[in-house]
């Protein structure tokens, strides 16, 4: 047994770790030690790829290239390679996984099993619109191979399934084109949610990334930075650019309370709009830096101590999303406690394919707060009621808490899932929120 | 640069990583895989040719104890002009309590992890000392450093393996072609996935085939990898038996 905990790390439960490494030899391995479910690379914040005391199918060894066709920018590869792997491989060929989250160190599978999104979904939609097949190998043995043309329910059960229809072992990606690294990029300051909405209508149709940091400290109001980027060829100037040397840092060992707290967090939220306030204006930024500001510092979780955190990401439809966020932020306001990596977003128009993706359109508020216990979690069941209110939901891979009724209320399409559930798969929350 | 690299035992975790650095530089690469499992290499194969349009891979089965069919192989590739890099990598970490109890297993481990690594080592040095140049790399371990109870049936193989090394050096020093040794500390492997279950920290097997890309670069004689495993060993070799005796490692 080998404790393993999630990107919250609010739980460190021993768990039964079965490393898959060699594709031939996956079917037997689940046969042999199921129940349990896929755990990747570990990014997800809450209870999706944990089992406590259970078996946990560690994908990474996974990790191999299948196929790069390099004038279609089709790429077949198995599951647990990171999506960062495939950049550094994939880019100096001209192309580029079209849609990433916020960190670069995830695998393809859990990007599918999450259909996560990016800084892009106004344009690109979500990762399962970029995925042409998958195979999923069921733990009785059975290999279904599905695509959006091709057995497109088991698709649709699987995009967004959190890992639950069967284990993904393989994947075929539709890259696309980029003309190098750069983005061209803007970084505009707001004075409250008025002008983040004005700046989220006016870059839709011009810059392909958007996103925006949101002070919900704010004295007075909530003010933000409002990120926006477009890439762009600059095959003529890049030597005068820098590359990012590949140099990491560590966040060296937990702390013994959280370092964003109560007393650090006006400051720090005050610090990091004026820093970047400074630089407002146009700017032109290596794809790093500026779609996976917190890969270089690994092990920043550790920053919110011993009791780890919770994130707390909702949608809501954008016709009541500015009251529904601004109810939020007041909440936040009221509760004393608060989040430092505060994250406004706009979703495009898009439906995604997944019957248990996250994405629609709407609005999108990404928080994180520092485990205090009961207090948190009070405040958290506080924003629950403006979601349900809202009809919004949250996402499942950031979630550890929400209550059954606002996961089914928010995930109409669930009892079509249950038909694709793998009785033999079973996750700490597929037993909180569904069985 | 054209450059031409035969692994032997390439499918494993450390030797995989190794190709996967080497596929990833500006280089125009022509690999040769050895390994015993087909399947294996050719997923392998695809991985590399992927990753980068200047890779060419050939795979070859090949057996890994014959010393008749080890010399064949080498040969034949050493017909097909001369070879830049030789990674002999292949090994297995036998469980030390059961080869005690069964000699069986312990000579099928003493043979893969040292009469095979020598025998391809000595036959790719006779096709070096033809063209005269060329480097020629073992992986041994930190475990062939000194005989411990709770491994000594592969350290002993490793052992035997840094003085083959040795004996190669002394004979090609006054020559171009170079015998790297390789010393890796305990890593990340599927072969160590037990150790990493009882709590042992193991370094991550990019980072130590880094080191190992690295070394082969500079040529170096001996490489402990990382190079805090140099300091390590060199305190564990000279503690005196009275104290060693009474360590439970």
């Amino acid at each position: 047994m080998v404790k393993i905990a999630s990107w919250g790390r609010l739980s460190n439960d021993p768990h039964h770790v079965v490393p898959l490494v060699e594709p031939r030899y996956v079917s037997q391995q689940l046969g042999d030690t199921l129940p349990g479910v896929v755990f990747g690379n570990g990014r997800s914040y809450g209870d999706t790829g944990l089992n406590p005391g259970g078996t946990l199918w560690s994908s990474r060894g996974l990790n191999h290239l299948m196929e790069f066709n390099r004038s279609t920018g089709l790429l077949r590869c198995e599951s647990g390679i990171l999506l960062g792997e495939i950049q550094k491989i994939v880019i100096p060929a001209g192309w580029m996984v079209p849609v990433t989250p916020g960190t670069q160190l995830v695998t393809v599978g859990g990007a599918i099993a999450n259909d996560v999104h990016g800084k892009n979904h106004h344009v690109m939609g979500s990762f399962g619109d970029h995925v042409t097949r998958l195979t999923l190998l069921r733990t009785n043995g059975e290999t279904i191979e599905c695509g959006p043309d091709y057995r497109p329910d088991w698709f649709a059960a699987t995009l967004g399934g959190i890992g639950l229809t069967g284990v993904i072992v393989e994947a075929t990606l539709q890259l696309r084109r980029v003309p190098g690294p750069w983005l061209e990029t803007e970084t505009v300051s707001y004075e409250d949610l008025n002008g983040f909405f004005a700046l989220a209508d006016e870059s839709e149709a011009e810059w392909e990334n958007t996103v925006s940091w949101i002070d919900c400290v704010g004295v007075r109001s909530n003010r933000g930075l409002f990120m926006r980027g477009n890439f762009k060829d600059l095959k003529v100037s890049t030597t005068a650019l820098p590359e990012p040397s590949g140099q990491s840092k560590n966040f060296p060992f937990v702390p013994p309370v959280s370092l964003v707290n109560k007393l650090s967090l006006r400051p720090f939220n005050d610090f990091y709009y004026w820093i970047n306030k400074r630089k407002t204006g146009r700017q032109v930024m290596h794809y790093q830096p500026f779609f996976y500001p917190l890969d270089n510092l690994h092990n920043w979780n550790r920053m919110y101590g011993p009791r780890g955190f919770y994130q707390y990401q909702s949608v809501v439809p954008r016709e009541v999303g500015k009251d529904a966020v601004a109810a939020m932020l007041a909440e936040i306001g009221q509760s004393g406690q608060g989040s430092f990596l505060a994250v406004l977003k706009t979703f495009g128009d898009r439906q995604s394919k997944g019957l248990l993706s996250f994405p629609q359109p709407g609005v999108t508020l990404a928080l994180d707060f520092p485990n205090q216990g009961s207090r948190t979690l009070e405040l958290m069941t506080r924003l629950d009621a403006v979601v349900r209110e809202a009809k919004g939901r949250i996402y499942l891979g950031k979630d550890a808490r929400m209550p059954r009724d606002l996961f089914e209320a928010g995930y109409p399409r669930l009892n079509e899932f249950l038909r694709y559930r793998d009785p033999g798969i079973s996750s700490a929350m597929s037993r909180r929120l569904i069985d | 640069m054209k450059k031409k690299i035969v692994i032997v035992g390439a499918t494993s975790s450390m030797a995989t990583h190794c190709a996967r650095l080497w596929a990833a530089t500006n280089d125009e690469v022509e690999f040769i895989l050895l390994g015993r499992d087909a399947v294996k290499l050719e997923r392998l194969a695809a991985d590399l040719s992927a990753r980068n349009a200047r890779v060419s891979v050939q795979t070859t089965c090949v057996d890994f104890e014959d010393p008749a069919a080890i010399q064949a192989t080498v040969s034949s590739i050493a017909a097909n002009g001369a070879v830049d890099i030789v990674l002999i990598a292949h090994g297995s970490l036998g469980d030390q309590a059961r080869c005690q109890e069964d000699l069986v297993l312990n000579k099928s481990e003493l043979i893969v992890n040292a009469v095979s690594p020598v025998l391809y080592a000595e036959a790719f040095a006779q096709a070096m000392e033809k063209t005269g140049e060329g480097t020629l790399a073992i992986i041994g371990s930190v475990a062939g450093d000194r005989g411990r109870k709770s491994n000594y049936v592969y350290g002993s193989a490793k052992g035997l393996v840094t003085r083959y090394a040795q004996g190669l050096q002394h004979r090609f020093a006054d020559t171009a072609i170079k015998v790297v040794l390789i010393k890796p500390g305990p890593t990340d492997t599927p072969m160590t996935a037990h150790l990493k279950v009882q709590g042992m920290r193991l370094d991550p097997v990019d980072v130590v085939a880094k080191g190992i890309v690295q070394a082969i670069e500079a040529g170096k004689a001996v490489a402990y990898i990382p190079g805090k495993w140099w300091v390590i060993m060199m305190i564990i070799r000279h503690l005196p038996s009275f104290i060693f005796n009474k360590m439970n490692i």
